[in-house]
């Protein structure tokens, strides 16, 4: 589903490569952790998997297509089959828990048919049902993640990509949302997450790389923070 | 659904910024009437010239003292010159110029008064094929017996194309200028909605808008701007017109000197700046969305 091959990435400026020749492989279905300390280059995967940028030198393989040679006008349509949330949410505040989902469905072209059908099935899939009407500051920091995961969500997209999701949130509330992230992977979705929070990846026992230094240093099934 | 969504985009965005809208259509319009004004005036002098040109003659004027003779060859060398039109010659003696003359000047009888049956020159008035070969025939034909003097009267008539000409050059000039000013605003007024809708387009990206669909209400803004200002510009131009031409207008007594302005090319304005603006601003939409914002 997601390959990296010997992906090397260096920001302009910067004195050593944020990625070094990093592969991985990742299937279909397959829920993975990317850990590692601060700078480490974990966030940059997310973004080269968005095609957000492109890699000084490899390749990025998703859901069999070479993004590094796609054709910038292709990308839009590429992003339909990825699903992301990040720490901060990235909600549009004028526009209640209902409109930021069903905004991510117009937008690519759905009409307000199939947003009045599935909206509510996926507000209520994350736990928000009755609370549609509730503009973000209505929402806890949990509530305003679980909106973030149902836009995601709500085009059933292949992969889910998951930026520090639990960041801004208590422990009891990331256990809540990584029940949610669970749940949807077990649809068949593949989850990519990136994190530092020890607790939730050893909760999970799933599987985890560990980057440093832009250098993969362990690969480990069903694995712990360390 | 996306038309409506868009629209809707477009006038909320208008509405929202809307101190910098109206500059952007005032400047707009008068970008835009200006270059209209100056279309129309290169127009009017085209036909102009054409009109005119077709009727100027070259007067020459013959000596006091000719003889028969000297004045037959003339003419007879005038009819076979190759520079002049067919049936191109005509003789005016002593007599026609003075009734000529009389004709002319009939208001003023005391200038009628002063001048005698036979103080003006008798004269051949020749209309060339060319008005522009002048010159050759003042060469040729200025030093022959029994020649006073050659006028052209283009060059009379060229004075005046000078001074349309310039007032159509600097029309054009502040087109220009004020046309880039309306450019810059529609390129600040892009990257002010770029940035009061920078979530939007950042949730946009990321779920996998299309670029045209996220570009759209920015580059339309710009067109409706355009589309206003250049319907604005054709009112100039219609009150313009109106005030300057129309029956009773004020330059209607020089309709003889000016050929008549028709009200059917200002009304052709409206397509052409209605058109140049929309391309233009959307043009500059584009290229601020794409090279400068990167939205």
């Amino acid at each position: 589903m997601i390959q990296l091959e010997r992906v090397t990435k260096t920001y302009p400026k910067a004195s050593r490569p944020s990625l070094d020749d990093v592969s991985v492989s990742i299937e279909k279905g397959e829920f993975v952790f990317f850990i590692g300390p601060s700078g480490s280059g974990k966030s940059t995967i997310i973004k080269l998997l968005l095609h957000e940028i492109t890699p000084s030198k490899g390749k990025v393989i998703v859901n069999t297509r070479d993004v590094t040679a796609m054709r910038s006008w292709r990308i839009p349509a590429f992003r339909r089959s990825i699903g992301c949330v990040f720490q901060d949410f990235r909600l549009l505040p004028n526009r209640t828990a209902y409109e930021n989902v069903a905004f991510a469905l117009e937008v690519i072209g759905k009409s307000q048919a199939v947003a009045r059908r599935v909206v509510p099935e996926v507000l209520e899939l994350v736990g928000l049902g009755g609370k549609e009407h509730r503009y973000p500051q209505e929402l806890s920091g949990g509530e305003q993640q679980r909106v973030a995961v149902a836009r995601a969500f709500v085009n059933r997209p292949l992969i889910l990509l998951a930026d520090e999701p639990t960041g801004n949130l208590d422990p009891d509330t990331s256990i809540e949302i990584m029940r949610l992230l669970d749940r949807i992977n077990r649809t068949g979705t593949t989850v990519v997450m990136v994190t530092h929070d020890s607790n939730i990846v050893n909760q999970m026992r799933r599987r985890v790389i560990e980057i440093e230094n832009g250098r993969i240093v362990r690969d480990q099934p069903r694995g712990v923070y360390g | 659904m996306r038309w409506r969504y868009i629209l809707s985009e477009v006038f909320t965005g208008l509405w929202r910024n809307v101190t910098m809208t109206i500059a952007m259509i005032i400047t707009m319009a008068l970008s835009l009437g200006m270059l209209g004004g100056g279309i129309l005036l290169f127009w009017q002098v085209d036909r102009m010239e054409k009109f005119f040109f077709a009727r100027v003659e070259v007067s020459i004027f013959l000596k006091a003292d000719i003889t028969d003779e000297q004045r037959s060859a003339l003419d007879q060398e005038l009819r076979a010159d190759p520079l002049v039109a067919t049936n191109g010659v005509t003789y005016e003696s002593r007599e026609e110029a003075y009734n000529n003359f009389k004709q002319l000047y009939r208001d003023s009888p005391d200038l009628v008064e002063s001048v005698k049956p036979d103080t003006l020159p008798e004269s051949f008035r020749v209309k060339l094929k060319d008005p522009e070969k002048f010159k050759e025939i003042s060469e040729r034909y200025k030093d022959k017996a029994g020649v006073d003097d050659i006028v052209d009267q283009k060059e009379l008539l060229g004075r005046v194309f000078d001074i349309l000409g310039s007032l159509q050059t600097s029309a054009l000039l502040v087109a220009i200028f004020m046309g880039v000013a309306a450019l810059l605003l529609v390129a600040n007024t892009i990257q002010v909605a770029a940035y009061s809708k920078r979530r939007e387009v950042a949730v946009m990206k990321l779920v996998g808008a299309s670029n045209w669909f996220i570009q759209a209400p920015f580059v339309l803004e710009a067109v409706f701007a355009g589309l206003i200002g250049s319907i604005i510009a054709f009112g100039f131009l219609m009150i313009g017109w109106w005030v300057l031409f129309s029956k009773g207008g004020s330059l209607e007594s020089l309709e003889t000197v000016l050929t008549p302005v028709e009200w059917t090319s200002v009304l052709l304005m409206l397509p052409i700046l209605a058109g140049i603006s929309a391309l233009v601003s959307a043009v500059t939409g584009w290229v601020t969305l794409r090279f400068y914002v990167r939205v």
